[in-house]
């Protein structure tokens, strides 16, 4: 039994590629899987902040690559999931510090104790890009319902089909369900008909996600967050069960779409 | 004719290495490393468009051959090549391309084949994927695209460009002047679409229902029909 490597990536910054890795990690952990995350950001490490593990840290990903650290020194236990790890980035590098191979590497190192390596994608396309598709068996692309996002995915997708690790599966992030009912905000059939991939999971925008990130308590922890839902499903859909899709918006309650008819709008 | 197997010249924005198509492969790219390596600091961090003339370049080969520059310190930016193969190898490892028919021009001149019963047709270059944001596609010919052109792709043909697909990125036919050039489309939907020097624009959002058009030139603008 070896880990699957799913790297999460986006091209474009702020889509939610590290609150996606985050999630899923937990999620993941929750599940029963054994999970480490690998942040790859180098020079603008956030993983470790997203996850609450900010002050655990001795060693990072550069201190393993140029043999200061063993592996099992840099992987920081999560505080309340045994079974989660995270290999944070390094703070004061850049990317070039890494090489794909180191990646390759590292990652063939924790296969067999693992059943998820995760890795979290800097943003952009040039060497850190490199660095985290070269391990993965499998590519996750966070994208948001806008333009520019979208065509930032489009521009990655190409570019993992010419490295041979595409096309990859999408995870539409903050999607708000009033804005796409406006014709204001992209659809996912709209996002499906450019790129032309499969799509893993929807995640709605969802105010819990921002303070959660904050305090080092990813949303999945949460019981009532829509978000920490999808990134529950989409963990279940990369373990390859299958799960339906969330309806995009909370069913109303009788009152509520009362008032809709009546008063043609409320939020 | 020609004094050297590879010759090493210094371009707008980096280098044109042009590599002997006759000679042996091995020996040219042994040769390439060496005269890389003469003035490797030189050379260093340049961008490099390789000219392999009328050579079938394999990707394996091409493959290779990107990384003798990358050792170097050199990144291979573009392929120049007659033969499709080239391209095609070049595609894969999305490298810009840019194809040189000279075969075309050159087989023209036989004279004897004037009343022959076949067709000669003219040269042109076929890509059989969508092309993403960000890839681009030069042809001295025509080109012909089985897939989609996403938004932020881009398509340059001296000739007519055909889409067998949805045409969103930026197309450019007849971009060597050629005001006869067409460009066609199952779904014409571009960013901006040029005619030899006219340059259009399709009208935005008109929640248009796809239909095969095409785009020519008539009184001096662009206009768009259906294709029939």
């Amino acid at each position: 039994m070896t880990a699957k490597v799913v790297t999460v990536t986006s091209g474009k910054g702020g889509v939610g590629k590290t609150t996606t890795t985050a999630n899923l990690g937990v999620a993941l952990a929750r599940l029963g899987k054994r999970v480490t995350l690998i942040d790859a950001d180098i020079g603008l490490r956030n993983l470790d902040i997203v996850l609450g593990l900010e002050n655990r840290i001795v060693y990072d990903l550069v201190d393993i690559v140029e043999g200061r650290a063993k592996l099992r020194q840099a992987m920081i236990k999560h505080k309340t999931l045994p079974e989660l790890y995270l290999v944070p980035a390094a703070q004061t590098r850049d990317k070039t510090a890494v090489s794909p191979q180191d990646m390759i590497t590292l990652a063939n190192q924790l296969r067999q104790e693992m059943d998820f390596i995760l890795i979290d994608c800097p943003a952009g396309i040039e060497r850190g890009f490199r660095n985290a598709v070269a391990p993965a068996d499998e590519v996750l692309i966070v994208t948001n319902p806008e333009v520019s996002a979208v065509r930032d995915a489009d521009r990655i997708i190409g570019l993992l089909e010419a490295e041979r690790k595409g096309p990859g599966r999408l995870i539409l992030n903050r999607v708000k369900a009033e804005m796409i009912r406006k014709g204001e905000m992209l659809s996912p059939d709209d996002v499906t008909d450019i790129l032309g991939i499969k799509i893993i999971g929807i995640v709605p925008e969802d105010e819990y996600v921002v303070p959660s990130s904050n305090s080092g308590n990813p949303v999945t922890l949460m019981e009532n967050s829509r978000a920490g839902k999808a990134f529950h499903n989409i963990a279940r859909r990369l373990m390859g069960e299958k799960v339906p899709f969330l309806p995009l918006e909370e069913k109303r309650g009788f009152l509520q779409q009362l008032g809709r008819l009546f008063g043609g709008g409320g939020a | 004719m020609r004094d050297q197997m590879v010759s090493i010249k210094g371009i707008n924005d980096g280098l044109h290495i042009d590599l002997d198509p006759e000679q042996e492969w091995n020996v040219v790219t042994a040769e390439l490393a060496s005269r890389i390596d003469q003035q490797a600091a030189f050379y260093a961090g340049a961008k490099v468009t390789l000219d392999v003339g009328a050579r079938p370049v394999r990707r394996d080969e091409l493959t290779s051959i990107k990384a003798l520059l990358d050792r170097r310190g050199l990144t291979l930016a573009c392929v120049q090549s007659e033969s499709q193969t080239a391209l095609d190898a070049a595609t894969a490892l999305d490298l810009r391309i840019i194809a040189l028919n000279a075969a075309a021009t050159s087989n023209n001149n036989d004279g004897a084949a004037a009343y022959s019963s076949e067709e000669d047709g003219t040269l042109g270059v076929m890509v059989r994927r969508t092309l993403r944001s960000g890839r681009t596609i030069h042809s001295r010919g025509h080109v012909v695209i089985y897939g989609d052109v996403n938004p932020g792709a881009e398509v340059v043909a001296g000739g007519d460009v055909i889409v067998w697909g949805r045409l969103r990125g930026n197309v450019h036919a007849g971009a060597d002047g050629d005001t006869n050039a067409i460009v066609c489309a199952l779904d014409m939907t571009p960013t901006q679409l040029r005619i030899a020097h006219m340059i259009s624009t399709s009208p935005p959002d008109k929640r248009h229902k796809a239909k095969p058009e095409v785009a020519l030139v008539r009184d001096g603008r662009i206009i768009v029909e259906t294709w029939q």
